[in-house]
């Protein structure tokens, strides 16, 4: 087991969840929750990379992910802030809706190859010992737009004056109403972002991760980490980086351990029963649920907590709205 | 009298018929999308919407088929509406499922009733133990979020992943039959009686391979009604569903009610485990679930939340199923489903905002209406 090789492909894994989390903070902060991350994200790996094998260009793949993920993420936009539909249920529904457009416009994906995206190293940071080859050598654009993301996302959420319209819509709309800010739209754009994000992410992994289309197999799940990650976070992008990243190792970590026939000089018991690896591939599940007993205990302490008007659709006029 | 789109609030409840109706047209809806969707990636919807329809519901052996799908999808449908009463969002079902499946097993596999008890009786145990192991299974993600307020959707599908992973630990080591990924099959006394199981009295069972579940999840829907519109739990599950502070205030325990309709929720949705392993499969394998669970969150959804609403469309959905497994593309049925809950929860907006396409007159509309931009409803 080398720690460099398990840091370096933990940012590259990691970026995918990074990418889903940070754009369903986006849309919770505005007040919509969008449990449909799965679906997007598989909708999205699925678009991008049969668009990347058609066109031959990766960066057409990676358009198409992000329009395929906004463009579904408007349907629970729709029917969650026009309808005023249960955002659970509706974000529940997006999920099939999108696990099931991917099956059917997926079939006859798998086993095909296509156009990835390339790996470079960045100049100069690459030369940093031990952090710069793991962190800035052989990695996808994607990684290092990754790196730049979450502190944007922060920055932009915390101190620009649209990030603050967005907190105002996502915990008082009526009040940011007042002001003349358009609750409607200011969501409609922010599920689109995270819609985008979700896309971009699922692609992350078809053009560059695990690159191919493996049909549900492809996410396995990752888009409900990432939610599972958001109220870790606290609705926080620095800490979602920091969790998805710390995920992202994990999963390698797993396939590591696998391999050898001693750890630590004891003896592997992965090794000499390779089922065992059916209990080292349930962590991911458990430290979601264990990270979210934290974050949950974390938020009743402090009486942090989500955006205050998660989940409750805005109708103008109406009280307590 | 000029066209013109108006929407305005409802101010008394809607018409008794209308949840049905709208129900119903949004399945309609939902099937011309999915028609319109075919068309475009270049099948003819009516062709496959006339094999669905044959294979599902087309002869009486396609339609014990059917009823074999709807069984389970009856149990995790009552599962997911129990929960849903008192908007407690159990997305656990297909985990509850696999492990309910897990626990049944064990009574054949330790084995728990010895070896050559009679039917009823390694039955009867295989049904306990199956509601156990759900309860269980929904006993996690239920003390969760009563002591620390955890978000149940996340645990309950996280449980899902480590359910399914848990048996196949089983399954590919312990009980591996003879290094298949499955368990050797169940003695005869733990099958459930089949239709077949009588052709030789009666030749028109010949084939037929619907088994006593389905008399189960029958049963079971008349208990769920009782408790759910009959008892005072399930008054007061409803109760903090629809207003949980007046619930509070009226002294109900949420944290204790919280913890308990997650059980009986995850025990349901065992049950439904037990019965596909005792009445379809006779072992215990990998894939017993098509997502049974997540179908079920449909169901109870579509069915509005009406244990005998459950039965019917679980009935449909077992067609679809049915249908599903023999039509390529294969996630067809999936897109099905997920079209069909999209239309449901738009249809509501009918239920909450009476919309008309003609003016009516000024007299009749209300002083101050509350109209959210009617031109995109």
């Amino acid at each position: 087991m080398n720690w460099e090789v398990i840091f370096h492909a933990g940012l590259a894994t990691g970026t995918v969840l990074l990418f889903a989390a940070i754009g369903e903070i986006f849309a919770e902060r505005s007040g919509i929750l969008n449990l449909g991350v799965e679906g997007m994200m598989l909708l999205g790996a699925m678009a991008g990379f049969s668009m990347s094998l058609s066109s031959g260009n990766v960066w057409l793949g990676l358009g198409a992910a992000i329009l395929a993920g906004g463009i579904l993420s408007m349907a629970h936009g729709l029917v969650t802030i026009h309808l005023q539909a249960d955002q659970v249920v509706s974000g529940l529904s997006l999920t099939f809706l999108g696990t099931g457009l991917a099956l059917v416009l997926g079939e006859g994906l798998t086993g095909q190859t296509a156009a990835q995206m390339t790996l470079f190293d960045i100049p100069v940071l690459s030369q940093i010992p031990f952090i710069g080859p793991a962190a800035f050598e052989r990695h996808s654009i994607l990684v290092y737009i990754g790196y730049l993301l979450a502190p944007a996302a922060a920055y932009y959420i915390v101190k620009t004056r649209p990030g603050m319209h967005l907190r105002a819509v996502g915990e008082k709309p009526a009040a940011a109403d007042t002001v003349g800010i358009n609750v409607y739209a200011q969501r409609y754009f922010y599920v689109f972002v995270g819609g985008c994000l979700a896309g971009l992410a699922g692609a992350t992994i078809s053009l560059s991760v695990s690159p191919g289309w493996y049909s549900v197999q492809t996410t396995s799940g990752q888009g409900w980490i990432a939610v599972g990650l958001v109220i870790f976070a606290q609705w926080n992008p620095i800490r979602a980086a920091v969790g998805a990243y710390l995920f992202g190792a994990l999963r390698r970590l797993i396939l590591d351990l696998q391999g050898p026939a001693l750890i630590l000089g004891m003896t592997n018991p992965l090794y000499v029963n390779s089922n065992f690896s059916f209990f080292l591939q349930m962590t991911p599940y458990l430290l979601t649920i264990l990270a979210l007993v934290i974050g949950s205990r974390q938020a009743m302490k402090k009486r942090l907590g989500a955006p205050a008007a998660l989940g409750v659709p805005y109708i103008r006029g109406e009280r307590g709205a | 009298m000029a066209f013109k789109l108006q929407v305005e609030k409802r101010s008394a409840d809607p018409p008794r018929w209308l949840p049905a109706a709208t129900s119903i047209g949004a399945v309609v809806i939902a099937f011309i999308i999915s028609g319109i969707i075919l068309t475009i990636i270049g099948g003819d919807p009516i062709r496959v919407f006339s094999f669905f329809y044959e294979a599902a519901f087309g002869s009486w052996a396609a339609l014990s088929d059917t009823l074999v799908k709807a069984t389970p999808l009856i149990l995790v449908g009552l599962a997911c509406t129990v929960a849903f009463r008192m908007k407690l969002w159990n997305i656990g079902a297909e985990g509850q499922f696999y492990i309910g499946a897990f626990f049944a097993s064990l009574v054949v596999l330790l084995p728990i009733v010895p070896a050559g008890s009679s039917r009823w009786v390694t039955i009867g145990t295989m049904i306990v133990f199956g509601m156990i192991g759900g309860a269980l299974w929904g006993f996690i993600p239920g003390f969760l979020k009563a002591r620390y307020r955890v978000n149940e959707i996340i645990t309950t599908l996280m449980l899902n992943y480590i359910a399914i992973l848990w048996n196949n630990y089983w399954i590919f080591s312990k009980w591996s039959d003879a290094g298949f990924q499955m368990t050797p099959v169940f003695d005869k006394a733990a099958w459930l009686p089949r239709l077949a199981d009588y052709a030789r009295e009666f030749a028109f069972f010949s084939g037929m391979t619907l088994h006593f579940g389905f008399v189960i999840a029958l049963i079971v829907t008349v208990i769920v009604w009782w408790i759910l519109s009959r008892s005072k739990w399930g008054f007061e599950i409803k109760l903090i569903g629809d207003n949980p502070e007046a619930a509070r205030y009226s002294g109900i325990n949420i944290a204790r009610n919280i913890v308990l309709v997650m059980m009986f929720s995850g025990a349901l949705a065992g049950l439904a485990g037990m019965s596909e392993i005792t009445g379809v499969v006779h072992r215990l394998q990998e894939r017993i679930s098509p997502g049974y669970g997540f179908t079920g969150i449909i169901i109870a959804w579509l069915a509005k939340l009406n244990p005998f609403a459950v039965v019917l469309v679980s009935i449909l959905f077992g067609g679809l199923i049915v249908a599903g497994r023999e039509i390529q593309p294969s996630g067809l049925a999936q897109l099905i489903q997920g079209i069909i809950l999209f239309m449901v929860i738009s249809s509501e907006f009918l239920l909450r905002y009476r919309v008309s396409f003609f003016g009516r007159n000024e007299a009749e509309t209300p002083a101050t209406p509350s109209t959210p931009e009617a031109e995109t409803a």
